[in-house]
């Protein structure tokens, strides 16, 4: 691993990384069964600094902003580092989010690059969104068909210029990425980080889980994630080591990909990791009766073996077909984006594969804590990483308080929202938003949200405000949505839902027809930003003299409802 | 050739069939994330699960943001 002490940015690290690494493979990519591409690091390089000069002579330079908007791929990469290589700073978007949505962010980074895929900018192109982003004035799309309709966009395979670019050196405290964590309706939060958050981050995770060369990491999550980006590009990189891509994300592929590449690390969202416990243990269902009996028992003794600490080796002998089923070689499970249920990670310790969970936040740098292994505990995100300072402030007499995080990783900021970043970082603290306790042995417990929002299985934060605009003439007098367990707190990280408050008109009736129209505006959200019930009160909600709604007031007036009988499914 | 009412048809019936329920119990406008009440890998097996059956090979992009039946079957329609 390339000792990242002695390095200024991301982008001379990359640098350094594909020199040291020149004849390892760095990315495979791959289409349902067919292998589409396998670079080494001399490769990559040879792919990046043409496109790194093209931008270059289009005038990008340090602090020149560009976004990525791709699904997992070896552009996605080849395009961040050719960005970094100019000195520039990249934003990097979920693909996942609607045209409109993308054209909000965009406009909001102010980004002059645009790097995308075709499938992608058709639907962008022609969104009405597009007219307010006029800071976007490069636009290049990869793997367009030869008769396509551009809209203005240039080919990404063409952009490019054979001459060397010029490395553009940055500092450790000049902004490397604004990475959005939520907010796409009326204020987005776009952390700005640094190169140093990045560098320290990287230093930190790989202390406990390193890569080196002849690693394979399977890149499943959204490489615009903080997680991603760490461990399925900069981390595996200046190891040299291999990030494994799949273009297509269904779960037969994403199976047959573990034996296939011999993967030894992979991240996935508590929803996926879910998904997988259940379909072996479907598996482990169907065994003969005797065939069970003998699997329960040595999965008992696989137990009592790693009860202090992981052992691999034994448990890949133990269980053997079930090691077999992941290729053999993996080492752990990274899993990360929301909470994990304890028994979901018992599961497949149980098993021999330890699950990295940890507990982090785009704004923290990533990760805060991460289990070490030492031993495992399924009840805990873990310890703090080296180089985090985490105190609970104002604890209650059990010790639970607010997590707050002091650290070289934490974000510069929010972009453009002085306010909201000083009201997140007061005195060089990170306050969370999340309640939490540590325990005797110093492992952090999450005990619930101090803030109004929620996180799904899929990991995807939801902030009430944001989707109301969604439910704006809603012909009632008003309305307010709310994250459910912000009104009524429960002991718990799962589940999380959003509700809608409503105060009818004086002599108003929930009838099917409101009922009918909220369900449309609902549908026409993402399916997890939907609100899953409706709350009626009768009572004129606490505005403010400027008539903002007053939602800490309201939250404590709900509070004293029934949540049970208070939540009218729809 | 089949016609987009068919495939829409054959869409549904599959899909009801997947997921266990009465046949003509589903219409072409249902938003299928909240009346089969499935999570997004849920639906990712009911693609395979279409994919076979007509065929065809539907990149994930061309299903992003859909939730509706009617639209799934234009983009597969789009593929025979």
């Amino acid at each position: 691993m390339l000792d990242l002490s002695k390095y200024q940015s991301i982008g001379e690290a990359l640098r350094d990384a594909l020199d040291q690494f020149s004849n390892e493979v760095c990315l495979m990519e791959a289409d349902r069964e067919r292998e589409k591409e396998r670079l080494t690091y001399r490769e990559f390089k040879e792919r990046a600094h043409p496109l790194s000069k093209a931008l270059q002579d289009a005038g990008f330079c340090a602090g020149s902003r560009a976004s990525i908007l791709m699904t997992n791929q070896s552009k996605w990469l080849i395009s961040a580092y050719a960005i970094f290589f100019a000195g520039g700073v990249l934003v990097p978007l979920d693909y996942k989010l609607t045209p409109e949505e993308q054209w909000q962010l965009l406009k909001h980074s102010n980004a002059t690059v645009l790097v995308t895929e075709y499938p992608i900018w058709r639907q962008l192109s022609v969104s009405a969104g597009r007219g307010a982003a006029t800071n976007v004035q490069t636009v290049l799309v990869t793997e367009a068909p030869a008769n396509a309709d551009l809209a203005g966009a240039q080919r990404w395979e063409e952009f490019r210029d054979a001459e060397e670019p010029v490395f553009i050196p940055r500092k450790r405290s000049d902004i490397a990425c604004i990475v959005y964590s939520s907010g796409t309706g009326g204020r987005p939060k776009g952390c700005m980080m640094t190169h140093e958050n990045y560098l320290e981050q990287c230093v930190a995770l790989t202390a406990i889980y390193p890569f080196w060369p002849g690693v394979r990491y399977l890149s499943i999550l959204p490489t615009n994630h903080a997680i991603d980006f760490m461990v399925g590009f900069f981390g595996p990189f200046t190891c040299g080591a291999t990030v494994v891509h799949l273009r297509t994300l269904r779960p037969e592929y994403v199976l047959e990909a573990f034996p296939k590449y011999k993967i030894t690390y992979v991240s996935l969202v508590p929803l996926v990791l879910k998904n997988l416990q259940k379909g072996l243990q479907a598996r482990f269902d169907e065994l003969a009766p005797g065939k069970r009996k003998i699997f329960n028992a040595l999965v008992g003794v696989n137990k009592a073996l790693t009860k202090s600490r992981p052992r691999l080796g034994i448990s890949r002998r133990l269980l053997k077909q079930v090691h077999e089923a992941f290729g053999g070689e993996l080492r752990a499970i990274i899993v990360g984006g929301a909470f994990t249920e304890p028994q979901t990670l018992q599961f497949f310790y149980d098993l021999g594969i330890p699950v990295a969970n940890g507990y982090g936040l785009t704004e923290a740098g990533t990760a805060i804590t991460v289990n070490d292994l030492k031993p495992f505990r399924a009840d805990t995100v873990g310890k703090p990483l080296p180089g985090m300072e985490v105190r609970i402030v104002n604890p209650t007499a059990d010790g639970v308080g607010e997590v707050a995080l002091r650290s070289k990783t934490m974000m510069a900021g929010y972009l453009n929202e002085p306010e909201l970043t000083a009201e997140t970082i007061v005195n060089g603290w990170l306050l969370t938003g999340d309640l939490g306790r540590f325990d005797g042995a110093g492992h952090l417990q999450l005990t619930g949200r101090k803030k109004n929002m929620i996180v799904t299985e899929e990991g995807k934060n939801i902030y009430p405000e944001d989707i109301e605009t969604v439910f704006e003439s809603l012909p009632v007098k008003e309305f307010c949505v709310f994250a459910a367990n912000y009104i009524w707190p429960k002991r718990s990280m799962v589940g999380e839902k959003l509700v809608l408050v409503i105060h009818l008109e004086p002599g108003q009736q929930f009838t099917d027809e409101l009922r009918v129209d909220i369900n449309a505006r609902n549908n026409r959200l993402l399916n997890y930003k939907r609100v899953h019930g409706v709350v009626l009160l009768n009572d004129d909600f606490p505005r403010t003299a400027s008539l903002k709604i007053k939602r800490h007031d309201l939250a404590e007036r709900l509070a004293r409802l029934d949540s049970g009988a208070a939540i009218l499914p729809l | 050739m089949r016609t987009l009412e068919e495939t829409t048809q054959e869409v549904l019936d599959l899909a009801a069939k997947h997921f266990q329920l009465p046949a003509g119990s589903l219409a072409p406008g249902d938003d299928f994330f909240k009346k089969l009440g499935i999570d997004s890998l849920q639906t990712l097996e009911m693609l395979s699960r279409l994919e076979n059956h007509f065929g065809i090979e539907l990149p994930d992009y061309e299903v992003q943001g859909v939730s509706d039946f009617k639209t799934l079957a234009e983009r597969i329609q789009s593929r025979l």
